[in-house]
């Protein structure tokens, strides 16, 4: 019994697991993944100066942006419930995103020429989203104004609520719509956060 | 409500990088592991939400060894006559190092099963569904190997251990 008959199985069980190997074998699966057409939500976190933003996309394009006060875990869980359960961080595929931000965050881009997936509204919400970045940066629309854009004026708590609920906010500037007087409104990444891009939007 | 599968892939990676070595040695587990995960991933949305996620990947994990090994045309059975490798032991000293080397050191099914057991947690059930074989067969090679532990492992406790 106590003979050394089979070393390598020894050394299979012996030998500690290096968080680097893990790495490694996470990034192989990233790519088999993606070949293989299973990625169907790829994700990463990059910071920023509203803090650290989730980034999801779908092989139709950008499905959600998420303030770090969303929770990631519970936005990650959202996602897997309502699009995939086939959720993995990947960073390549938000790789064009990420760098739009970057340079969004610099100064450096105005708008953003990315693919969305704007499958997590539907309706109205939809629709108030589609129109928000005709809001041209470092302008700003009232609630009101907005509802006459999208050619129902009297929806102005509707788009409140599209606002609210816009799964994508700094590419899809919901940011840019404050109330009638002036003041801020609401913002899913908090009012900070809001003050934040439009004083940056000011500054460029 | 399923889990984003990276939250399995966070759990269970090094279980399942574990059991690929038992499985397969140092060299082949990687190959093993990407298979294992890989099609985890493609069956998991059909995967109900109640079953043990962790014996599910070391199925898999099994089977994607028993490939490996066909597809090297080594022996159909994994884990009996492994190849020679170079080694690649850890740093002396690691916990749990020297008793996994007495791990090493039982026969297959027994350590097998003990691998099942203590490293990946699965019941006696599961580890049965995993090896083939009753539930019967399966709690004795945990326990013999349990038992053979016990004899040489230095510092284990020998109480119990004849019958």
């Amino acid at each position: 019994m106590n003979d050394i008959r089979n070393d390598d199985t020894i050394t299979a069980l012996a030998a500690p697991i290096n968080p680097d190997k893990l790495a490694e074998l996470h990034r192989r699966l990233e790519a088999a993944a993606q070949s293989e057409g299973l990625l169907d939500v790829a994700y990463r976190i990059v910071d920023s100066p509203v803090g650290r933003l989730l980034l999801a996309a779908t092989p139709k394009g950008l499905i959600r942006v998420a303030f770090a006060n969303e929770d990631h875990d519970r936005v990650l869980e959202t996602l897997a419930a309502k699009v995939s359960p086939r959720v993995l961080r990947s960073p390549r595929r938000l790789d064009t995103a990420a760098r739009e931000l970057d340079e969004y965050f610099q100064h450096q881009r105005k708008t953003f020429d990315l693919d969305l997936d704007l499958s997590l509204s539907k309706g109205f919400r939809q629709l108030v989203q589609q129109h928000l970045p005709e809001i041209s940066y470092g302008q700003t629309r009232s609630y009101k104004e907005m509802a006459e854009m999208v050619g129902n004026p009297k929806a102005v708590r509707a788009v409140g609520t599209a606002c609210a609920t816009n799964p994508l906010p700094v590419v899809v500037p919901c940011h840019r719509v404050l109330r009638t007087d002036g003041t801020l409104g609401g913002y899913i990444g908090g009012l900070d956060a809001k003050t934040t891009l439009l004083e940056l939007e000011k500054a460029a | 409500m399923k889990q984003p599968f990276e939250s399995v892939v966070t759990l269970h990676s090094a279980t399942v990088l574990r059991v690929c070595r038992s499985l397969l040695g140092v060299h082949d587990a990687d190959d093993a592991w990407s298979e294992t995960f890989l099609a985890a991933m493609r069956a998991y949305p059909d995967l109900p939400d109640t079953a043990n996620v962790e014996a599910w990947l070391v199925t898999i994990a099994r089977r994607k060894a028993i490939d490996l090994h066909r597809a090297a045309k080594r022996n159909p059975l994994p884990v009996e006559e492994l190849p020679e490798a170079p080694t690649a032991l850890g740093i002396p000293g690691m916990d749990d190092t020297d008793l996994w080397r007495t791990v090493g050191q039982l026969p297959r099914k027994q350590r097998q099963a003990i691998t099942f057991r203590y490293l990946a947690g699965m019941s006696h059930a599961e580890i049965a569904a995993v090896l083939g074989g009753t539930v019967d067969a399966a709690r004795r090679a945990s326990a013999d190997g349990l038992k053979n532990l016990r004899k040489s492992y230095p510092g284990a406790s020998t109480k119990g251990a004849r019958s």
